[in-house]
């Protein structure tokens, strides 16, 4: 398990490194915390000849709340969600999540903007960003621009970034009300079968003054349930409401026949997880 | 694509290396530096044998480049004891049997010291959560964990002492 040969460049800024990507083209390959991308380089699926590492470049390693929002630096570690006092408080949703994915060894590696930039269907922060309705910051050479998570994914592994940009930094409102990340997976370290996440805020008066599902590996892309989660915020919390929520969602997902199992076993367990994660969600909000 | 420097404290060691950048560093450890504590099981990230402590964190020696360890402090299990004086985790694992072919003890002990380290009091839940990232095909995990959470309670006992 050789990856194919390489040029190694590690900037310390990212100035730097977007001249670097300008300069290689299509022969380079931006490396986060690559627990994704060295897999896919020992079975030489992915033979770039030049990485830009990202590590040394410290503007991307953060996590601050303030007024209300939260932002994330891109090479900011799934341990390091783990780990925040902060975050636990502001988004607590954000550690539930980050628990689920992979094993110890790979959340000390693996980065939050490697995650939600890869675009595998399979990666779970996606569907929380677009949950959270999270927006990325992409920056290039000629500036900077914002993208919305719910629109940054057109398919598996092509998304919304410009091979020139690199995803610097994650936003979203602070979210305190119940929440849920929901995972079915085969084993620790496995992706999705299925998974959810969901957000759902309890009004003054016991309504749900705000609700949003997303779903992870049930597509070619997360995908963000806009119809149910408008359905839940107009009808309230009720057995049949939940039970149209699920419906509603499960109509617009479309998975495929895999390792997992059958598209129609998935369906069954993306019922299974996101009734779990309304209900959980609910009884913390 | 020349050989890059490398230069890396390895258990308290410093030390100077060559290799390649697509070089994993598993690799370097095992066949230039002859660390051979570390193994290679599954090669794909899944296993833990490979695990080693690089700056304060259990990292799969397979998954990361030479190159990208440049400058850091790495620690095997060849840094935490040795046959005169075995660790305290070592001392367990022989007390209560927690291996049997041994292959993946190495990165069970490597991750097992690092998790004590950050959670020095852990329940057997937490054991087992902390140690999903390393495979054993033997002993069933019973033993394992067995060993941690005693190698846990003589530290604290010689902590308080």
């Amino acid at each position: 398990m050789i990856p194919g040969r390489f040029d190694y460049h590690q900037p310390d800024s990212l100035t730097a490194a977007l001249t670097l990507l300008n300069d290689l083209g299509d022969d380079a390959r931006v490396i986060a915390g690559g627990h994704s991308l060295i897999p896919m380089m020992k079975l030489r699926l992915a033979m770039p000849e030049h990485l830009v590492d990202l590590k040394a470049i410290s503007d991307l390693k953060h996590i601050t709340v303030k007024d209300g929002s939260i932002s994330i630096g891109a090479m900011t570690t799934q341990a390091e969600l783990i780990g925040s006092a902060e975050l636990a408080l502001s988004a607590p949703i954000v550690k539930e999540t980050a628990l689920q994915i992979a094993d110890p060894q790979i959340r000390y590696q693996g980065t939050i903007g490697g995650n939600v930039a890869n675009g595998d269907p399979g990666n779970d922060m996606p569907a929380l960003m677009q949950c959270l309705d999270a927006e990325f910051q992409l920056s290039g050479l000629d500036g900077q621009r914002t993208v919305k998570a719910r629109e940054f994914y057109e398919a598996a592994y092509f998304t919304a970034r410009d091979d020139l940009e690199i995803l610097t930094e994650i936003v979203f409102p602070v979210c305190t009300g119940g929440y849920a990340y929901e995972k079915q997976k085969r084993k620790i370290g496995d992706y999705a079968t299925a998974a959810a996440a969901v957000l759902l805020t309890r009004g003054a008066d016991g309504s749900c003054s705000h609700a949003s599902i997303a779903l992870t590996n049930l597509a070619d892309t997360p995908i963000y349930c806009e119809d149910a989660s408008k359905a839940l915020m107009n009808s309230g919390i009720d057995d049949a409401s939940i039970a149209a929520a699920v419906k509603s969602c499960l109509e617009i997902i479309d998975p495929v026949d895999d390792n997992r199992g059958p598209a129609a076993f998935k369906k069954h367990a993306a019922g299974i997880v996101l009734k779990r994660a309304i209900d959980n969600a609910w009884s913390r909000a | 694509m020349t050989k890059a420097t490398i230069s890396l404290n390895v258990n308290g060691q410093t030390v100077e290396t060559q290799a390649e950048p697509r070089e994993l560093l598993i690799h370097v450890l095992r066949e230039q530096l002859e660390i051979t504590g570390p193994h290679i099981g599954c090669e794909t990230s899944h296993c833990g044998a490979c695990t080693v402590e690089i700056d304060g964190r259990s990292v799969k020696s397979c998954t990361i480049f030479a190159v990208q360890a440049q400058g850091s402090e790495i620690t095997t299990i060849e840094g935490l004891g040795n046959p005169d004086k075995l660790h305290v985790l070592q001392e367990k694992f022989k007390e209560h049997h927690g291996l049997q072919c041994g292959f993946c003890t190495p990165g069970m002990i490597t991750r097992a010291h690092r998790l004590l380290i950050e959670n020095p009091n852990p329940t057997e839940e937490e054991v087992r959560f902390g140690i999903s990232g390393n495979l054993c095909r033997c002993t069933g995990y019973q033993n394992i964990v067995k060993a941690i959470l005693a190698a846990a309670s003589e530290l604290n006992e010689t902590e308080v002492a």
